[in-house]
């Protein structure tokens, strides 16, 4: 089964996620643990509500936090997937998700992450880390999740400033 | 000066050993070439024409003497002896080994220095003025505040990846010797009506292919709101910035797409949710910042104008560099030095490791042990005695630093162009050299006045052509170097940019080109009117003229 890091572990990955569709009234939601894109989500929601705590939604970058205000509650996973490492609009999305809109569940950041990235995602709030790059050596990344043990700033895991620490 | 404490230095630590690592990946294969980029950019480190160059941050331009001491052993064992001070205050080496710049990077961090993000799309260094703390005309010593910035824009975790490069300038005085009109984010403090301290707040300046003078978004925040201010002012610029295209991506951009007033709604309506939270600066904070900049201990001096007088009446020479290098400092008896970069055939800002160590010298004999580095790329020692200036300039000259050229024509500010630089379209180290060739007259030039010449080698403006009273912008075409010319730009607190003049200039013409507009402005100018009046008053048409008359 394909792994990831979740949590500071390499576990399984229990979920499926469903691609995008321009068509999103008709995707086929398969059986089990799928996270889905944000408009199939949308155009189905009311048909999903009996598959409570097995599905998940993901957005792509250019997907902000606001769209899932209503969800957060409910849903056991939000995954923000990357399309390119270098486009950073997920990170605020991550802090917005958990500090604006309290979401609580799996934070997971999918695609094409790097591990020299998972540090700062984790300080964003995001606790779930997918490379689709399966070769990626996971042992490896998770040293990275610890490349700083201190930063100066307030951030989902350290909500206090280094300035009000000294 | 500002002086690392425990965490700063653990911080700074593990991010050495961060990329320490991520280079022994990358080395080993292990790391792709797309994927190590933005991470060596974020250490500072380009892939040049020639070779990698390091640029290393100087936080608001302030060195110790410790540290230039280091810098000139970095200079000397990993380079080739000498470095190049930036128009952004930073220090550049020009050759070093990719293998060898973990090694730099922890030489440096033993002496607080640091090439964190220093370029890439994220969070650069913030650059201020580099009188901060004794120019009469300081509101609020904007150091604090730079440093304030610096920690916070340090390893921020959620602007790493920003559509493109961000910088912040800072100034507190009333004359802008920061250039924050033209940055990303300019800072002005101020005081209000109550006496609070506050800041100023523009978006959206820029130079670059597409210059752009900054709108205010805000005319006072309360200093105690800085950081989450600034936050919400970049989370709405990473989330709405462009990133289809790089010449669309900064902040300028956007700010123009959504007009400034509804790109100040924006961060408004952002900020109503994070203001007030734990970002919120204490008065203890701030405080304590302000204690890392405290006066020096200044001697309790007379001016002292006469023996100055006196000593310009021996020496002729001395009155010279008195009247361009020195500069007034609020404390009676005390001044300012600049230290020219900029003496003919030098590269404008290239400075060698033995002129690094005489600056050290210099400045712990003679100022406190600190010197400031200048987006006009000289270098300045800003605390020293009326009584020492006679002594320090001869030491100075000595060492080939005290050309009394400040603010003149040759003072010119210029990138490393096509020498150096793989960006660049043309190169602009020998364009320097021959105009400050032609116009070798110091007598002359004093006449001239203040003149601000700026040289870029590329539209990327590294050499703020657009805020030049005349600026020179390398272009190629077709495979040949031409450079055109504008007129009319002026840095500071009424900054204008500059237009073109015409068609552009071969390599050869440019110093004959410069003498005509000199020629014309020299013509034209009425009671001792600086360059600039002069081109505000008659415009761009008596020069167009003049320049491309055709020779009977």
């Amino acid at each position: 089964m394909p792994k990831l890091i979740k949590d500071a572990k390499i576990i399984d990955n229990q979920w499926s996620m469903l691609e995008a569709s321009d068509t999103p009234t008709d995707a086929l939601i398969p059986a089990g643990n799928v996270i889905v894109p944000l408009n199939v989500w949308q155009s189905k929601k009311a048909d999903l509500a009996n598959r409570a705590g097995e599905i998940g939604v993901w957005l792509s970058s250019n997907e902000f936090a606001e769209e899932l205000v209503d969800d957060v509650e409910n849903l056991p996973l939000i995954a923000l997937h990357f399309a390119t490492f270098m486009d950073g609009r997920a990170f605020s999305t991550a802090r917005l998700l958990r500090e604006r809109f309290g979401f609580t569940g799996e934070l997971r950041a999918s695609g094409a992450i790097i591990r020299d990235q998972l540090c700062y995602l984790r300080r964003c709030g995001v606790n779930a880390f997918h490379f689709t790059d399966a070769s990626i050596n996971l042992e490896g990344a998770l040293e990275s999740l610890d490349d700083f043990s201190d930063g100066y700033q307030t951030s989902v895991e350290q909500k206090t400033p280094l300035f009000r620490r000294r | 000066m500002y002086i690392y404490d425990e965490h700063d230095y653990k911080i700074l630590g593990e991010r050495t050993t961060q990329f320490r690592k991520q280079t022994d990946r990358y080395l080993a294969g292990e790391l792709k070439e797309e994927e190590f980029l933005p991470l060596r950019l974020q250490n500072g480190l380009y892939i040049q024409r020639l070779a990698p160059m390091l640029r290393v941050n100087v936080p608001y331009g302030m060195l110790n003497t410790t540290q230039l001491r280091k810098i000139a052993q970095v200079a000397r064992e990993y380079d080739k002896g000498y470095v190049h001070v930036s128009t952004r205050q930073n220090i550049q080496f020009n050759w070093p080994e990719l293998a060898e710049v973990p090694a730099i990077l922890t030489e440096l961090a033993a002496v607080e220095m640091h090439a964190t993000q220093s370029s890439g799309s994220c969070l650069r260094n913030t650059t201020s003025d580099q009188f901060a703390g004794i120019a009469p005309d300081e509101v609020v010593d904007p150091r604090p505040y730079s440093e304030i910035i610096r920690q916070w824009s340090s390893f921020h975790p959620e602007f790493a990846f920003l559509p493109r490069k961000f910088k912040i300038a800072v100034s507190g005085a009333e004359s802008d010797r920061a250039a924050i009109r033209v940055h990303d984010i300019g800072l002005q403090l101020v005081t209000n009506t109550d006496g609070e301290v506050g800041f100023k707040v523009l978006v959206g300046g820029g130079l670059g292919r597409t210059p752009v003078i900054g709108s205010v978004i805000r005319e006072f925040l309360p200093e105690v709101h800085l950081i989450s201010y600034l936050d919400a002012i970049l989370r709405i610029y990473n989330q709405l910035g462009r990133r289809d295209n790089k010449y669309k991506a900064r902040i300028k951009i956007l700010v123009k797409a959504m007009g400034a007033d509804k790109f100040a709604a924006k961060v408004e309506q952002e900020w109503a949710h994070i203001k007030d939270g734990l970002s919120t600066l204490t008065q203890e904070e701030i405080e304590n910042a302000k204690n890392a900049f405290s006066t020096p201990a200044y001697a309790e001096l007379d001016d002292a104008q006469t023996t100055l007088d006196q000593q310009t009446a021996e020496q002729p020479a001395f009155g010279k560099w008195l009247s361009r290098n020195v500069h007034p400092h609020r404390v009676s008896g005390y001044a300012a030095v600049t230290l020219s970069l900029k003496p003919t055939g030098v590269a404008p800002g290239d400075i060698t490791d033995s002129q690094l160590e005489a600056i050290a010298d210099l400045a712990d004999d003679y100022s406190f042990a600190e010197a400031r580095t200048t987006h006009e790329q000289n270098i300045v020692l800003g605390d020293v005695k009326q009584s020492d200036l006679f002594e320090l300039w001869k030491k100075a000259k000595a060492k080939g630093f005290a050309t009394p050229n400040i603010g003149t024509l040759t003072d010119m500010i210029c990138c490393p162009g096509g020498d150096f630089c793989s960006l660049a379209n043309a190169k602009s180290l020998p364009i320097a050299e021959a105009i400050q060739r032609q116009f070798d007259d110091l007598d002359y030039l004093y006449d001239l006045g203040n003149l601000d010449l700026n040289i870029s080698g590329c539209m990327n403006a590294c050499g703020h052509h657009h805020i030049g009273h005349i600026g020179i912008l390398g272009v190629d075409k077709k495979g040949e170097e031409f450079y055109q010319v504008q007129l009319g730009g002026n840095a500071g607190t009424d900054t204008s940019l500059g237009k073109v003049l015409g068609p552009a200039f071969g390599a050869d013409d440019v110093p004959q080109v410069m003498q005509r507009i000199i020629d014309t402005f020299v013509a034209k100018r009425v009671d001792g009117e600086q360059f600039i009046e002069t081109y505000r008053r008659i415009g761009m048409a008596p020069f167009k003229e003049q320049v491309y008359a055709k020779a009977d």
